[in-house]
C-alpha cells in the first residue's frame, strides 16, 4: 500500500520585506512579497526523503502538499510541487480570511483527512505568525499522535520515530502511524528544485478546495470565528541612534566604560 | 477573587524562573493556583508559595515522563475542571506551547502564545501585548471566546516574593486515549555549563560568523564568565559545529530579552534580530561599520573582535579588581 504523506506548508509575507497589519489588524499581504515559509522546506524535504526511502526498498508513497490562504498560496504550492511533492490541495476561501490558530488547525485537519494521509509532515513554525502550535492542534483534531519538534525522523514497519532536543534533554520519540510530524531547521538542508523539477511541476495537478468541500461553516472561522481578537498593532518605535566608535586600539576599553556606565560592571 | 491556572515547568522539583514570573503576572488578574505534575511535583510547593500561589495541585504517574505532551494536557484540562479559572498561564516552552494549545482546544479557547506582558483589561479578561514581526511591532490581542489561554515568554515580568498559602491539594488526572500515542524511549539530559539558562540570563554575550572557529569561542566565554553572563550563537556559528544549536539566539533558537546582549561578529540579519532584538541594553562588535546590527545598538565598536573582546575582558577583569 502505498505510504500517503500530506505536508502542510504556509504562505506567509517574506521576512526581510517590510511587513505590516492592514487596516482590519490582519496580516498586510500587498505590501510584501509572499513565499513558501523557509520552515516548511525542511518539511517538505523530509517528506520527500521518507517517500524515497520507501520507494527505494519496493513500496510506495505519494507525497501531497496542503496549504490555506489566498489566491497567491499557489506560489508555495508550486514551489513544493517543483521540489519533487506529487500533488496539491488549496484550501481557498474568501471567509478564510483573519483566521486564528483555532480556526486554521480546524481547515488544515478536515483537508487532511479528506485527502487521506498516514503521515502528516508540518514545519517548526511560521516564520510569520511564529506560534509553533499548529502541528499539536491538527493532532489533537485528527486524534492521532503528535511526534514533533523533530531534528531527526525516520519511518519504519508503520513506526515514526525521532530526536527532539528540548531545553533541558533531548529526547527519542516513537509513534505508531498515522501520526503527525513537524520538523525543525536542524532536519537536514532542504533541496533546491531542479530545472526539471520547475517544469514538471507546472503539470502535477493543485486541487482547489473551499470551506463547503470541508464541510465548515463561515461563522466557524475568519475574523468573526475566531476565538481572539488584536485590538491593536504598533510599529515598535525606531531605537535611538547609539553611540558607535571606531577601534583605535582602546575600543575594549571604551566598551568596558560604557558598560561601566550603565553599572553592568 | 478569580482564581488564574499556572502551569509549572520545573525539574525535579527545581522550579524554573518564568514560572515564577508567570506567577507575579497572575496576580494582575487574580489568585494564582498552580499546577505542578510529575516528579518532585510536591517540592515545588514552598517556592511557589513564596510567590503568590495560594494553592498547589500536584500530581505525579509514570505517564509524565514516559509519553510526549498528551499526559500533561490530560492534568491540566483536570484542573481546568476543578478550578474552573479565569485564565490559564503556561510558560512560552516549545512543550509549554503545545501543552496550551492542546488545552485551548479542548475546552473551546482561543490561545494567545509568547505574549511579553499581560493586564487585567476593562471588559474582563486579560489583554495581552505580543511582540510580533520579528519584534517590529507590538500588538495587543484578547482571547474572545472560553478560557484566556496565554503563553507567556521569559523575562517579561520581574519575579517578586509575596507569600501565600500555598496549599498543597492533589489533582486527579484520567488520561486520555491519546496519552500513550507518542512514547519519550530515551532522553538524554543536557549537561550544565554552569553558567545561567540562556532564555532567563540578564546578560548574553553571543558569538557569529566572526568568531571563525570552535576554539575561538573561548573569547566569547571568557567574557561571559567575567559579566555572569550566557553565551549564545548566531545560526552561522551553530551551522557550521562551532557552539551546540541550544545556545542559538533567533527565530529558530531561542528568543532573548536580557538587560545586556552583546553580539560579536554577528551581522544582524532579521532572525537573528527576532530572537534579541527585545533586549534592553544591545551592544555589538563587528569590523564591518555596515553591519544592520549597528542599526540596533546603544553602544557598538567597529573594530577587530579579536583586539576588542579581549581587552573589554581585562578591563573587566581590572576594574572588578
Ligand atoms: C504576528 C502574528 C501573530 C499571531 N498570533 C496569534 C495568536 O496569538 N493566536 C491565534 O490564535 N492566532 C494568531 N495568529 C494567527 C495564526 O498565525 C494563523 O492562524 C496561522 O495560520 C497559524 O499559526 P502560525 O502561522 O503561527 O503557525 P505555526 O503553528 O507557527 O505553524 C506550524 C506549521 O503549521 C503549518 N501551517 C500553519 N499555518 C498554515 C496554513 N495556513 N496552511 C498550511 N499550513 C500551515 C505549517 O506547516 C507550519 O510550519 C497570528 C498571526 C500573526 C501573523
Ligand atoms: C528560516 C530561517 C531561520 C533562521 N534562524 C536563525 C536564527 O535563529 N538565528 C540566527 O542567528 N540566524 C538565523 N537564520 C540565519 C540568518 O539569516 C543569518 O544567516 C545568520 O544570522 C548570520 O549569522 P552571522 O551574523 O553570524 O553571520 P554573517 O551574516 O556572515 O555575519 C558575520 C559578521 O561578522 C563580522 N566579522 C567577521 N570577522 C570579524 C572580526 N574578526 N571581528 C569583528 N567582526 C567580524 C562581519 O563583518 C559580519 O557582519 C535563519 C535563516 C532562515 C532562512
Amino acid at each position: 500500500m502505498s505510504l500517503r504523506i500530506v505536508v502542510t506548508v504556509k504562505y506567509v509575507p517574506d521576512a526581510t520585506g517590510d511587513r505590516h497589519f492592514a487596516d482590519d489588524l490582519t496580516v498586510d499581504r500587498d505590501d510584501v512579497d509572499g513565499l513558501l515559509s523557509e520552515l516548511d522546506e525542511y518539511a517538505v524535504e523530509q517528506a520527500l526523503q521518507i517517500a524515497e526511502g520507501r520507494r527505494d526498498e519496493g513500496g510506495d508513497a505519494e507525497v501531497t502538499v496542503v496549504t490555506i490562504g489566498p489566491e497567491d498560496a499557489k506560489d508555495a504550492l508550486r514551489k513544493a510541487l517543483s521540489m519533487g511533492a506529487d500533488k496539491a490541495i488549496h484550501v481557498e476561501d474568501d471567509d478564510l480570511h483573519g483566521t486564528d490558530v483555532i480556526g486554521t488547525s480546524l481547515v488544515l485537519a478536515k483537508a487532511i483527512e479528506k485527502a487521506g494521509f498516514d503521515l502528516v509532515v508540518s514545519g517548526m513554525a511560521s516564520t510569520d505568525g511564529t506560534m509553533g502550535v499548529v502541528p499539536a492542534l491538527v493532532a489533537e483534531r485528527l486524534g492521532v499522535p503528535q511526534v514533533t519538534l523533530l531534528s531527526e525522523v525516520s519511518v519504519e514497519d508503520g513506526t515514526v520515530k525521532g530526536r527532539r532536543d528540548g531545553d533541558t534533554a533531548s529526547e527519542q520519540l516513537q509513534a505508531q502511524l498515522p501520526a503527525v510530524v513537524s520538523v525543525t531547521d536542524q532536519s537536514g538542508e532542504a533541496r533546491y528544485p531542479s530545472f526539471k523539477g520547475i517544469m514538471a511541476a507546472k503539470k502535477k495537478p493543485v486541487q482547489s478546495w473551499d470551506l463547503s468541500d470541508l464541510d465548515i461553516e463561515a461563522e466557524e472561522v475568519g475574523l468573526d470565528g475566531a476565538f481572539t481578537k488584536v485590538e491593536s498593532a504598533a510599529e515598535r518605535p525606531a531605537r535611538s541612534a547609539g553611540t558607535i566608535v571606531k577601534d583605535e586600539g582602546e575600543g575594549g576599553k571604551q566598551l568596558a566604560e560604557f558598560l561601566a556606565s550603565q553599572k553592568f560592571i | 477573587m478569580a482564581e488564574v491556572l499556572v502551569y509549572v515547568d520545573h525539574v525535579d522539583g527545581a522550579v524554573r524562573k518564568p514560572t515564577l514570573e508567570l506567577l507575579t503576572l497572575a496576580r494582575r488578574i487574580g489568585e494564582p493556583v498552580a499546577v505542578a505534575l510529575g516528579n518532585g511535583a510536591a517540592d515545588t510547593a514552598a517556592t511557589l508559595a513564596e510567590h503568590g500561589a495560594v494553592k498547589v495541585l500536584t500530581h505525579d504517574a509514570p505517564e509524565y515522563a514516559a509519553y510526549l505532551v498528551v499526559p500533561k494536557v490530560d492534568a491540566l484540562q483536570a484542573a481546568h475542571e476543578a478550578v474552573a479559572p479565569a485564565a490559564v498561564l503556561v510558560p512560552s516552552s516549545v512543550e509549554g506551547k503545545e501543552i496550551a494549545a492542546r488545552l485551548a482546544l479542548r475546552i473551546g479557547s482561543g490561545i494567545i502564545t509568547d505574549a511579553v506582558d499581560l493586564e487585567a483589561g476593562d471588559e474582563g479578561g486579560p489583554v495581552a501585548t505580543q511582540s510580533v514581526f520579528a519584534a517590529s511591532f507590538t500588538t495587543k490581542s484578547r482571547v474572545v471566546k472560553g478560557t484566556p489561554v496565554i503563553t507567556v515568554k521569559p523575562n517579561s515580568a520581574a519575579v517578586e516574593a509575596a507569600p501565600a498559602a500555598g496549599a498543597v491539594e492533589g489533582l486527579s488526572v484520567t488520561f486520555s486515549a491519546q496519552a500513550t500515542g507518542t512514547q519519550v524511549t530515551g532522553r538524554t539530559p543536557r549537561e550544565s555549563t554552569g553558567r545561567p539558562e540562556l532564555t532567563e540570563a540578564a546578560i548574553v554575550v553571543s558569538g557569529g560568523r566572526g568568531v571563525n572557529g570552535a576554539e575561538n569561542f573561548a573569547i566569547i566565554e571568557a567574557l561571559a564568565d567575567q559579566l555572569g553572563a550566557a553565551v549564545g550563537a548566531s545560526r552561522a556559528a551553530v551551522d557550521a559545529g562551532w557552539y551546540p544549536h541550544t545556545n542559538q539566539v533567533g527565530q529558530t533558537g531561542k528568543s532573548v530579552s536580557p538587560q545586556l546582549y552583546i553580539a560579536n561578529g554577528i551581522s544582524g540579519a532579521i532572525q537573528h534580530r527576532a530572537g534579541m532584538q527585545t533586549s534592553k541594553t544591545i551592544v555589538a562588535v563587528n569590523k564591518d561599520a555596515e553591519a544592520p546590527i549597528f542599526e540596533l545598538v546603544d553602544y557598538g565598536v567597529v573594530g577587530d573582535l579579536f583586539d576588542v573582546v579581549p581587552q573589554l575582558t581585562e578591563e573587566i577583569k581590572t576594574r572588578k579588581g
